[in-house]
C-alpha cells in the first residue's frame, strides 16, 4: 500500500496505513479521517495541505495518538519500528516531547499565560532527559538563543504575553525541539502570524531540521506555504489524501481538480493588478452526511455524472504520485507556483 | 447576600447537570413544594391541637395517637408547629423575594435601559448595600426596628434588593439593543412603554427562575435568624426556633430538632432544584451573578 | 504596580464613607427614643431629656453624624452604656477569637475543596464527580446553624469527642484551644466548600480544554504535573477571588457560630449586644464589620490584580 519513495535509502521513521479517525457525535459518526496511508523519511519534510476541516489536524493528533477520548483510531501509525496503536499510554506519554513533538497553531494560546517561558522548556528536559532543575534552565536558555531570540536569560524569566507573535512561536519551536525529536509535526506554525514573520519561523524550522537530520510533517492550508519547504506533499479533502506527490511533481502535474484549483488561487506577484482572486466556489462538505461519489464533486468545474456516484480511489500516476480522480487533469497541464 | 448563595446554587447545578433536567426529580420537587403549601394553607383548616398550647406534663413524648409526631420540650405538638411553622416560613420566604423582585427589577431594568447615570447611581447605591455582611445586617436593622414579623420580612426582602437589580440589569442589557425594542421606539412608544410591554415580558423569566432560588436563600436567613431568637418572635413557631428550642434536648430527643430541620432541609432543597431546572430552562448561557 | 494599588485605595474612601453613613442611618431607624430605651424604668421627662442633652441626642442628625464620624476616625467608637467599656477595647479584645475560627475554618475549606476539585474535574462526568457535585450541591441546603446542630449532636452528645460549648484561650492551653474550635470550624467549613469546589472544578474543566493543556500533554508531561501545575495555577487565580468573597459570607457565618458554640468572638459581641439592647456597642460592631469587609474585599481585589501576571504587566 505505501508506494516507494524513489530516492530514499533508508526506510520511512513514520508510516501511517490505512488510518481513520472516528467520532460520535449527536448528529451521527463523523469520520474526520478516511483511510489514509503516508510515510516520512528521516530528513525529509512532508506538507499536508487542507482547507479547515479537512481533517488534517486530526490526522496529526492521531499521529501521536491524542485524540479527544470519545475519538475511535483505525488502521496503523509505525513509528520507528512500533506500532504506536498498540503502545501503553505511559509508553506513548515517554515518546511524546522526546521522540515525536509538536508545534502548534497559535503560540499565544499554546503556551501557558502564567508559567515563564524558560520553565516550559526546563520541564520537558527535566522529564524527559532527567537534567535537574538548574541543568535544565541553563539549557533553556541556550535553546533560546539558538532560535533567534536576542537577551534569553531574561527572556526566560519572562512569560510569554511579553514576547511578540513571532518570538512567542520561535520559543514554542525551542520547546518543540528540546530533546532532539526524530520527528516534529508543525500544525499550521504560521496562520497566527504576521505576513512579515511567517517567512522567518518557517526558515527556522527548515534550518533546525537540515541541521538535526529531523523528519518533519508541515500541515497547512496554503500550498505557498508547501512549495519550495517541503520535499512531498499531500493534499486532503474531506479526510481523505486525494492527491500526493513530491512536491515539484505535484505543482507541475497535478492531476485532482482541487490541487488544481488550490494552486491557481494562491495570489501571484506579478499578477497584472486588480487581477481577481481565485476562491473556491462552494463549501466544504458536511462529515456527517457523506454524499455518495467524489466529495469534492459538487464544487469542481470538471464533475462528470460518474463523480457524483462512486468514489474514485487512489491510483498511481507514476511511482511517486497518487491522486484520487475520475477525469484527472492531463499531465501536460502546467501551473506556475 | 445568602442571596448569592442562590447563584452558587445555580451556578453548581449547571456544572453538574449541562442539560435542562425537567426529570423525576424536579417533579419530585415541585410536588413537595405543593404539598407543604397546601397544608400550611390549610393550618388553620385542619384538625391540628393548637401550636402554642403547653402541655408541661406531655414533655417530649415520642409519637403516638394524640401526638402523630410527639411533643416537644414545652409539650406542645410537634406535627402542628411543623405545619404552622410551614405557614411563617413560607410567608416570610415568598413575600420577602417578591420585594426584592419588584424593586430590584424595577432599579436593574432602569440601570440596563437608561444607562448612564442612572446606571452609575443604581449600580452604586447597590454596591454600598452589599459592602455589608447581610446577616450583620439583617441583625442590626430588626434589632431597631423591633422584632416583628413584618420587620423581617421587610428587611430580607430589602437585603435581596442588590440580587435581583444584578439579574435584572443582566437580562436588559443582553436585550436593550434587540430589534424589537429599537421598532418599538421607531414606532413612537414611550420608554415606559417599551419598559412594560416589550422589556419586562422577557426579563421576568430569568428574575422568575432567581426568585425560586432566593425563597430557599430566604427561608435559610429567617431561620437563622429565629434559631438565634432574633428572628420571628415566639411563641408563634418556625421552623428555625424549633430547630433552636430543639437543641437543649438533643440527648434524650433529638427528633425535636431533627424533624424540623428535616422539614427546612427539603423544602430548601427543593426550592433549589426547581429554581434552578427553570434557569436552565430560560437562560442556560447565564453564568454566576 | 504600586501606582495601581493607591488608584484603588482611592476608590476606597467614598465606600468606607457610605459604609459610616448608612450605619448611621440605620442606627437612627429606633423608634422612639434612645435615651428613653436606654433609662427603662427610670424614665421619666426630666431624666430623658437631661440623658439626651448629655447625649447630643437633642442635636440635628447631621451634626450628630458629623460628631460621631470625628470621634470614629480618632478611634473612638463610643462606650457601652451597661458595662461603660469602650466600645473599641470591646471589639479588639474579641476580635483574635472570631480570626482565629475564620482562619481555621478557611483552611479546613480549602483542605477539602481543592483535592476533590481537582478530582472531579480530571473526572468530569463520571460516577465520582456526580456523585461529589450533588453532594455539593445538597449541602447548599443545609444552613450553618443545622449543620451546627448535626455536629454537635453527632461529636458532642454521641461519640463525646469534642465540646459542645465553651472557649479556651490559646495561650492557657493549646490544646484545649484546638479543641474547642474543632466544631465551630468544620461546621462554617463545611458551608464554604461547596462554593470553592464548585469554583475551582468548573475553572479547571475550562482551563483543561485549552491548547497550552493541549501541547503539555503533546510534550509528554506527566498527569499528575499537567493537573497540579499546568492547570491548578491559571484556575487558582479565580479560587482566591471567590475565598476573599467569600469572607461576607464568613462573618455571617460567624455570628452563628459563635453563637452556637459560646465562643466569645465578634459574632457574640454583636448577638449579646442585640440581646441586652446595648446600642452604642451594636452600632460600632456593625460599622467595625462592614469596614473590615470592605478592607478585606480590596486585598483580595488587589491581591488578585498581583498573582495574575498579566493584570501585573498592565496587559
Amino acid at each position: 500500500m505505501t508506494p516507494q519513495q524513489p530516492h530514499d535509502a533508508a526506510s520511512p521513521l513514520l508510516t501511517l496505513e490505512e488510518v481513520s479517525v472516528d467520532l460520535p457525535t449527536s448528529r451521527g459518526n463523523l469520520r474526520a479521517v478516511d483511510r489514509v496511508n503516508l510515510s516520512v523519511a528521516a530528513g525529509r519534510t512532508l506538507g499536508i495541505v487542507g482547507e479547515s476541516g479537512s481533517g488534517k489536524t486530526m490526522l496529526s493528533r492521531a499521529i501521536a495518538q491524542l485524540l479527544p477520548r470519545k475519538a475511535r483510531l483505525s488502521g496503523h501509525v509505525l513509528f520507528n519500528g512500533q506500532d504506536l496503536t498498540r503502545l501503553s499510554s505511559e509508553s506513548l506519554r515517554l515518546l511524546r516531547g522526546r521522540s515525536i513533538a509538536f508545534v502548534f497553531q497559535d503560540p499565544m494560546t499554546s503556551l501557558n499565560p502564567v508559567l515563564t517561558v524558560g520553565m516550559q522548556i526546563a520541564e520537558t528536559l527535566q522529564e524527559h532527559l532527567g537534567l535537574e532543575a538548574r541543568a535544565a534552565m541553563r539549557r533553556a536558555v541556550e535553546l533560546i538563543a539558538s532560535v533567534g531570540i536576542p537577551n534569553p536569560e531574561q527572556r526566560c524569566q519572562q512569560y510569554p504575553h511579553q514576547f511578540s507573535g513571532g518570538m512567542r512561536q520561535r520559543a514554542a519551536i525551542a520547546i518543540a525541539l528540546s530533546c532532539e525529536p526524530k520527528l516534529l509535526i508543525a500544525d499550521e506554525p504560521t496562520t497566527a502570524l504576521d505576513v512579515t514573520v511567517q517567512a522567518q519561523i518557517l526558515h527556522l524550522l527548515a534550518h533546525e531540521q537540515r541541521q538535526r537530520g529531523m523528519a518533519m510533517i508541515l500541515i497547512t492550508h496554503d500550498l505557498a506555504v508547501v512549495a519550495g519547504r517541503t520535499n512531498d506533499a499531500a493534499v486532503m479533502y474531506a479526510g481523505r489524501i486525494v492527491e500526493r506527490a513530491p512536491t515539484r511533481v505535484l505543482f507541475k502535474h497535478m492531476r485532482m481538480p482541487y490541487t488544481q484549483a488550490l494552486i491557481a488561487a494562491i495570489p501571484k506577484l506579478d499578477s497584472p493588478p486588480h487581477t481577481p482572486l481565485l476562491a473556491i466556489p462552494g463549501l466544504p462538505p458536511d462529515p456527517t452526511h457523506p454524499l455518495p461519489g467524489c466529495a469534492f464533486a459538487p464544487r469542481c468545474a470538471y464533475v462528470r455524472d460518474q463523480c457524483r456516484h462512486h468514489t474514485p480511489p487512489l491510483v498511481p500516476a507514476d511511482h511517486s504520485h497518487e491522486f484520487a480522480c475520475w477525469h484527472p487533469i492531463a499531465s501536460h497541464v502546467r501551473a506556475t507556483p | 447576600m445568602a442571596i448569592s448563595e442562590a447563584s452558587d446554587v445555580a451556578a453548581l447545578a449547571h456544572s453538574a447537570r449541562p442539560r435542562a433536567a425537567v426529570g423525576k426529580l424536579f417533579w419530585l420537587a415541585a410536588g413537595w413544594i405543593a404539598l407543604v403549601f397546601l397544608a400550611a394553607s390549610l393550618a388553620n383548616a385542619l384538625p391540628l391541637p393548637d401550636p402554642t398550647r403547653m402541655e408541661l406534663l406531655d414533655k417530649r413524648r415520642p409519637p403516638n395517637a394524640t401526638h402523630w409526631l410527639g411533643t416537644d420540650g414545652l409539650g406542645r405538638d410537634m406535627l402542628s408547629r411543623l405545619i404552622h411553622g410551614a405557614r411563617i416560613s413560607l410567608t416570610v420566604g415568598i413575600l420577602a423575594p417578591l420585594i426584592g423582585l419588584m424593586i430590584g427589577g424595577a432599579l436593574g431594568m432602569s440601570a440596563g435601559y437608561f444607562r448612564r447615570s442612572a446606571e452609575t447611581v443604581i449600580t452604586g447605591a447597590v454596591d454600598v448595600l452589599l459592602a455589608f455582611p447581610p446577616l450583620v445586617l439583617a441583625l442590626a436593622v430588626t434589632a431597631y426596628l423591633g422584632q416583628t414579623v413584618a420587620n423581617l420580612t421587610w428587611v430580607i426582602g430589602v437585603l435581596s434588593i442588590p440580587a435581583f437589580t444584578r439579574v435584572a440589569r443582566a437580562a436588559t442589557l443582553s436585550l436593550a439593543e434587540r430589534e424589537f425594542i429599537l421598532a418599538a421606539r421607531a414606532a413612537g412608544a414611550s420608554e415606559l412603554r417599551i419598559l412594560v410591554r416589550e422589556l419586562l415580558p422577557n426579563v421576568i423569566l430569568p428574575m422568575l427562575a432567581f426568585f425560586l432560588l432566593a425563597v430557599a436563600v430566604t427561608i435559610v436567613v429567617e431561620g437563622a435568624l429565629s434559631f438565634l431568637g432574633l428572628g420571628v418572635p415566639p411563641p408563634a413557631p418556625s421552623w428555625g426556633s424549633m430547630i433552636g428550642e430543639g437543641r437543649e434536648s438533643l440527648e434524650v430527643a433529638p427528633r425535636i430538632a431533627f424533624l424540623p430541620a428535616m422539614a427546612m432541609f427539603l423544602t430548601v432543597l427543593a426550592f433549589n432544584i426547581v429554581g434552578d431546572t427553570l434557569r436552565a430552562i430560560t437562560d442556560p448561557r447565564q453564568t454566576a451573578l | 504596580m504600586l501606582g495601581l494599588a493607591a488608584r484603588r485605595a482611592v476608590y476606597l474612601v467614598p465606600v468606607l464613607l457610605a459604609v459610616t453613613f448608612l450605619t448611621f442611618l440605620i442606627a437612627s431607624l429606633l423608634p422612639g427614643d434612645l435615651a428613653f430605651a436606654i433609662l427603662g424604668d427610670q424614665a421619666t421627662p426630666e431624666t430623658v431629656a437631661a440623658l439626651r442633652h448629655d447625649m447630643g441626642l437633642d442635636q440635628p442628625a447631621l451634626w450628630r453624624y458629623l460628631r460621631w464620624l470625628a470621634g470614629v476616625l480618632q478611634g473612638d467608637l463610643g462606650r457601652s452604656y451597661r458595662t461603660g467599656e469602650s466600645v473599641l477595647d470591646a471589639v479588639l479584645g474579641r476580635l483574635p477569637v472570631s480570626l482565629e475560627l475564620m482562619v481555621a475554618a478557611e483552611i479546613t475549606a480549602f483542605v477539602v475543596a481543592i483535592p476533590i476539585a481537582i478530582l472531579c474535574a480530571a473526572r468530569a462526568g463520571t460516577g465520582f464527580d456526580r456523585l461529589a457535585t450533588g453532594i455539593a450541591f445538597a449541602k447548599l441546603s443545609i444552613p450553618s446553624f443545622m449543620v451546627a446542630i448535626l455536629l454537635i449532636y453527632l461529636f458532642a452528645v454521641q461519640l463525646r469527642l469534642f465540646p459542645a460549648t465553651g472557649y479556651v484561650p490559646f495561650g492557657e492551653d493549646p490544646l484545649g484551644n484546638l479543641r474547642s474550635l474543632v466544631l465551630p470550624a468544620l461546621t462554617l467549613a463545611i458551608g464554604e466548600w461547596p462554593v470553592l469546589m464548585r469554583v475551582l472544578r468548573s475553572d479547571m474543566i475550562a482551563t483543561l480544554q485549552e491548547d497550552f493543556i493541549a501541547l503539555a500533554k503533546a510534550k509528554g508531561l506527566r498527569p499528575r504535573r499537567i493537573l497540579l501545575v499546568h492547570a491548578l495555577k491559571p484556575s487558582s487565580l479565580t479560587l482566591v477571588t471567590v475565598a476573599g468573597i467569600n469572607i461576607g459570607r464568613l462573618i455571617g457565618g460567624t455570628v452563628i457560630v459563635e453563637s452556637i458554640f459560646a465562643l466569645p468572638g465578634i459574632g457574640r459581641l454583636l448577638i449579646g449586644a442585640i440581646y441586652t439592647r446595648d446600642f452604642m456597642i451594636l452600632q460600632g460592631v456593625v460599622l467595625f464589620v462592614a469596614a473590615g469587609f470592605v478592607m478585606v474585599n480590596f486585598l483580595v481585589d488587589t491581591l488578585y490584580a498581583l498573582l495574575d501576571p498579566r493584570i501585573r504587566h498592565g496587559h
